[in-house]
This record gives structure tokens, sequence and C-alpha cells, in this order.
């Protein structure tokens, strides 16, 4: 079973310092939790940028491609009408909905991955680190099953940085 | 290089506040009883809305033959007003997109407040060209969907079609933008709210926010591209809209300018909107130190700029009639200036062009009284410019025979009342549940915490 060591801090510049002590000891942080996004932390955690922006680029050129399929062939293959003379497949008139195809596509679809990706449903029930998460606390969780992690130093380490609390997470389901 | 502009800039909220100030000083207004002013003003906007509802049923019921249209002017205050409150929308997006691309960080007080504004004015545009059909339960027919004529396609390359398309992108993906944008501070208020239902609700809507910073780091990335998509979509659509009117051969509708002018139009009026609505949340919900003179007045300058704009399109259009030396083209700016509907366009030169050089002197945008009176004077002129474009335009067409006047009647009226009554009430709905400052980003412009930090910003 997983135990977490958590330290809760209170300013910014803590929560970057110790994230970057703890990268350097070589524990292995579980996450950082913050009410606000703190810049320069991914960074500290050592996260690699996100890869979402290619799928939204897909997505969009999907939605862009797709519909400019249905236009020419609702237009020029299904049923072909002739209108005010113009041409069957009357191509620079097709491209306003295609822009509008591919922005709505790429736009909600690229929320629905940040939803499935990050596990943000409506029914999920969030185990909060602290209950000021969401106000003015900021936690650092630290794994316990590492073999280096000697917990009373890491608490010293945590402690050294401002902790103003630190505990145990015994509950599990946090990994 | 942080801590410099640290110190050069003035800070972007008043009174050093800390994070959990900034979390108590949105959340209290919501969760104490609302104060007498907006008791007052939802009084004054559900009545409002309720006789907008009265006008459209009864217009439902008799037909479109209740408005003041005939077949010289075939679209007046429906489209009028289609297509400014489809403007009043795109202030919200460019501060909430544009700006955030711009790493303007003082838009960080007014976005949510101005995302929620383009939801509720977009809402109140769609409303317009729905009961203009006259049919509005047979709407579903402006998507192409499998049917049982043929299956029969709707014609793509119609500008109205396209206008569909634009519009209804437009309201998903600005809903898609707000949402996401207060999904944290969702979390936020569920853990502070002692109400069982409310915490309920905000349980299920902040779906489960945990402040992790992988997901932070998620998150803004897709804040980033749903900024980086609502940019050009806001320019499309409004692009869009005008082409209603550029691909027709009416005179004084057929022009190129037409795509920018809307633009930069409707960012015009929206910006005045969001003034307005600025000044009244400030006010209504006792926000003064963080929406501060300083955001008024970026906004106040925004609008100069933007009302120079305006105002070089109405020269350049005018110079255009002239200079193509086309007679109708002419006649129909002639007929602006000087026709029947003369006072209708020179209130629109009055309100737009001049109302906004009261804005270069500082002790005019320091007054907010002042600055609230002049927004409400770019609202009504912004209002004029579409209904001069629209009505001047139609009622003398090319056969002197057909020429007409066109009055609006009581129910016309009355369904402008109503989308106002239908606009405020939602935002003052809105200011009463929902936290109108976007805790997560404000928290993340504080001086607090970071007083010694070097390296990036």
């Amino acid at each position: 079973m997983n135990r977490n060591l958590m330290g809760v801090f209170v300013h910014e510049e803590e929560i970057l310092e110790v994230t970057r002590a703890c990268r350097e000891r070589g524990y292995e942080i579980v996450d950082v939790y913050a009410p606000y996004p703190v810049h320069g932390l991914d960074r500290a955690m050592g996260l690699r940028p996100s890869r979402i922006p290619w799928i939204c680029f897909a997505l969009g050129v999907t939605g862009a491609a797709a519909m400019l399929w249905f236009q020419i062939w609702a237009s020029a293959v299904d049923w072909p009408a002739n209108i005010g003379g113009k041409p069957l497949n009357s191509l620079p008139a097709f491209v306003p909905v295609t822009f509008e195809t591919a922005v709505l596509m790429a736009g909600i679809g690229t929320i629905l991955v940040l939803a499935l990706r990050s596990r943000l449903f409506p029914w999920v029930k969030p185990k909060l680190a602290h209950p000021k998460v969401t106000d003015d606390h900021f936690v650092l969780a630290i794994c316990q099953t590492d073999a280096d992690l000697h917990p009373s130093m890491a608490e010293q380490l945590l402690r050294e940085h401002g902790a103003i609390e630190v505990h145990e997470d015994t509950g599990g389901g946090m990994v | 290089m942080s801590d410099i502009s640290a110190v050069l800039r003035a800070p972007l909220v008043d009174g050093d506040k800390r994070p959990a100030d900034v979390t108590e000083d949105v959340c209290r207004p919501l969760e104490g009883r609302p104060t007498g002013l907006w008791w007052v003003g939802i009084a004054l906007s559900s009545s409002l809305l309720a006789l907008g509802v009265v006008a459209v049923t009864y217009m439902l019921r008799t037909g479109i033959g209740t408005w003041g249209l005939n077949r010289t002017v075939g679209w007046g205050f429906d489209i009028t007003n289609f297509v400014f409150w489809i403007g009043i929308g795109h202030a919200g997006t460019l501060i909430s997109a544009v700006l955030f691309l711009f790493r303007q960080r003082w838009r960080t007080a007014v976005n949510r407040s101005a995302e929620a504004m383009t939801i509720f004015a977009v809402m109140c545009a769609g409303l317009f060209p729905l009961i203009h059909m006259g049919r509005p339960w047979l709407a579903f027919w402006v998507f192409p969907y499998p049917n049982s004529r043929g299956p029969l396609w709707i014609n793509f390359r119609s500008a109205l079609c396209w206008d569909v398309f634009a519009v209804s992108t437009y309201f998903l993906i600005s809903l898609g933008f707000w949402y996401v944008g207060m999904v944290p501070d969702l979390a936020t208020l569920r853990d502070r709210t002692r109400s069982k239902l409310k915490k309920r609700l905000f349980a299920w809507f902040s779906l489960g926010w945990d402040g992790s910073t992988r997901t932070w780091l998620r998150y803004e990335t897709v804040y980033l591209l749903l900024a980086g998509l609502a940019t050009p979509l806001v320019f499309s659509v409004h692009t869009i809209v005008s082409f209603d009117f550029a691909t027709s051969i009416i005179p004084g509708w057929h022009t190129t300018i037409f795509p920018p002018y809307f633009v930069a139009g409707a960012i015009f009026s929206g910006l005045a909107m969001v003034l307005t609505l600025m000044l009244v949340a400030r006010k209504v919900m006792r926000l003064e130190s963080y929406i501060t003179e300083r955001h008024v007045g970026a906004m106040c300058k925004l609008i100069i700029g933007m009302g120079g704009v305006v105002a070089t399109a109405y020269s350049t259009e005018f110079f255009i009639a002239w200079y193509s030396g086309n007679e109708y083209e002419r006649f129909a700016f002639m007929n602006r200036a000087l026709g029947p509907f003369a006072w209708a366009y020179w209130t629109m030169v009055l309100c737009n062009v001049l109302t906004p050089q009261f804005f270069w002197f500082k002790k005019i945008r320091s007054n907010m009284l002042v600055v609230f009176v002049l927004s409400l004077f770019i609202n009504v002129g912004m209002w004029f410019e579409r209904f001069v474009i629209i009505v001047t335009s139609l009622h003398r067409d090319f056969l002197p025979s057909s020429w007409r006047g066109y009055v609006p009647t009581n129910i016309e009226i009355a369904t402008l009342l109503g989308s106002f009554g239908l606009f405020f009430t939602c935002f003052l709905l809105f200011c009463r549940f929902l936290p109108v400052i976007s805790m997560g980003e404000i928290k993340g412009v504080l001086s607090y915490g970071r007083s010694h930090r070097g390296g990036e910003a």
C-alpha cells in the first residue's frame, strides 16, 4: 500500500523551492495541489508539456475536412440544385461553414479530451489534500514507497522550507 | 525581469490582498443576502423580460403582421437587434481571449463577467432570427439533417446558412470557454459553502477538481488553445454577419468594407457594454478593489481606439460611395444623411464618433458616473448604427413607387425591451450565484507570497 507524506504550505515561493529540493534529493513527487496555477511548478516537478495541442489540431483538421466533403457531396452529388446559376461545387462559398466546423470540433473536442485525460467528471468525488487547497494552501505529496525516503528526514526537509503541517496520507487512491 | 516589472507597474489589485482575502471577497457576496440594489435591478429586469415574453407570445399567435415591416422594409427591428446583440457579445471574447493571448494581465478582474455577458448577449441575439422565422417550431430546418424530403439539404451557398453555423459555434465555444474557466472557482465554492443543496450542485459542476498541478498544466494548455480558437472565431462571426448584407445587391449593403467595419463596430459596442456592466457589478457586488479605476481607464482607452476605427469606416463608406460614381450608391448615402431617417444617422454619428473623444481626458476617465453615462451613449449609438444600415438602405429602393417608411410597432419595442430584460436578468442571476471574478486567475497576479522570487514571470 502506498503511503504519501503531505506537506502543507501557505506561500507560493515555498512550494516552488520545496518541490525543487525534493526533486533534487530524488524523492518521488506524487503531485502538488495548488489553489491557482503556479508558474514554474510544472518545471520544478519535471512535468513535460501536454500533448493536447496536437489532439486539438487533429480534431480541427478532421472537422474541416469532414464538413468540406459533406458540403460538396450534399450540394453537387446527392442533390445537385442550380442556385442562381452558381457552380454546383461552389468551393469559396463553402469556406465559412468549413471554418466554423473546424473551430467547433477543435474547441469542444479539446474540452472533452481535458475531461477524459484529467478525469474531470461530475460524479467524481475529489479527495482533497487539505480542506483549504482550493482557497490558499499548497500541498506537496511525496510517495513513501521509495526506498530512499527516510520519513523523518523528509519531514525535516519539508519543515525547513516552511511547511505549516506535515502528515501522512494512508488513504491510498491518490496515485 | 519580473521583479523589475513588479516594481514599475502599479498593482493589479488594490489593498494588498492575500489569496484568502480574494476567496473571501468574491464568495462572501454569494453567501449572504443580496443587496437592495440587486433586488431593484432584478425586479426591473425581470419585469422587462415578462413584457418581452408577452409581446413575443402575442406575435407568435397572431403573426409577423404585428410588426411594422412592409414589402419594402423586410428587415427592421428584428435584424437590428440581432446584429446589435451579436456585436455586444464580441467584446467579451475580445477581453477573455484576445487580451489573454496578448498577456494583458489586467483582464483577470473583468474576464469572467465579460464572458458571461457574451453568452447572454448571444442568447438574446439568437432569439431574434428565431422569432423572425414566424414559425420557430420549425427552426431545426436551418440545420442539415437527414429528412424525408429527399433528403433535401440546406443551401450552403447562402450567407444566412453561414450565419447559423457561425452563431451556434460562437455560442457553444463561448459557453465552453466560460465554463472551463469557472471549474476551479466552482471547486472553491464547493469547499466553502455550508448549504447542502449548493454543495451538491457545486460538487457536480466542479467535476471533482482537486487542484492537482498535473491537471492545472493540462487545464492551462486547454485554456490557451480555446483562447487561440476563440480569437479567429470572433472575427469570423461578425464577418459572416456582415456577409448577410454584403453579399446582397442593395446599395448601402453591397460593399467590401463591411466585414472589418462590422467587426470594429461589434468590439466597440461590446466594450461599451462591458464598461456599463463592470461599473454596475463593482457597485452592486462591492468589488471596487478588484475592478479598479485602472481597469475602467484601460477600457476607456480601448474605446477611443475602436471609436477611431468606426469613425474611419463611416467616412470611408461615404467617400467610396462618391468615388465609385455609382448613382444608386451615392443616393443611398445622401439619403442616410439627409433623408427621412437623418435623425437616426446623426444620433449614430454623435454617439459613436463624438462620445469616445471625451475619454481622452483623465479627469473624465476617473469619474465613474460620467464614464457610465458615456458608455450608455455608445450603446445607444451602436444600436442606431445597425438600424441606419438596415432600414435606411431598404426603405428607398430602386423604384420610387415602392418607397415606404418604417415605424416600429409597440410589439417590436416591447420585444427589444424584453431582450434587455433577458440580458440583465441573466447577468444579475450570474452575479448572485456564480463568482464574478476569476479567483484562480486573480490569485496568480497578487504580489503576496512571491517577494523574493526571481526567474520567470
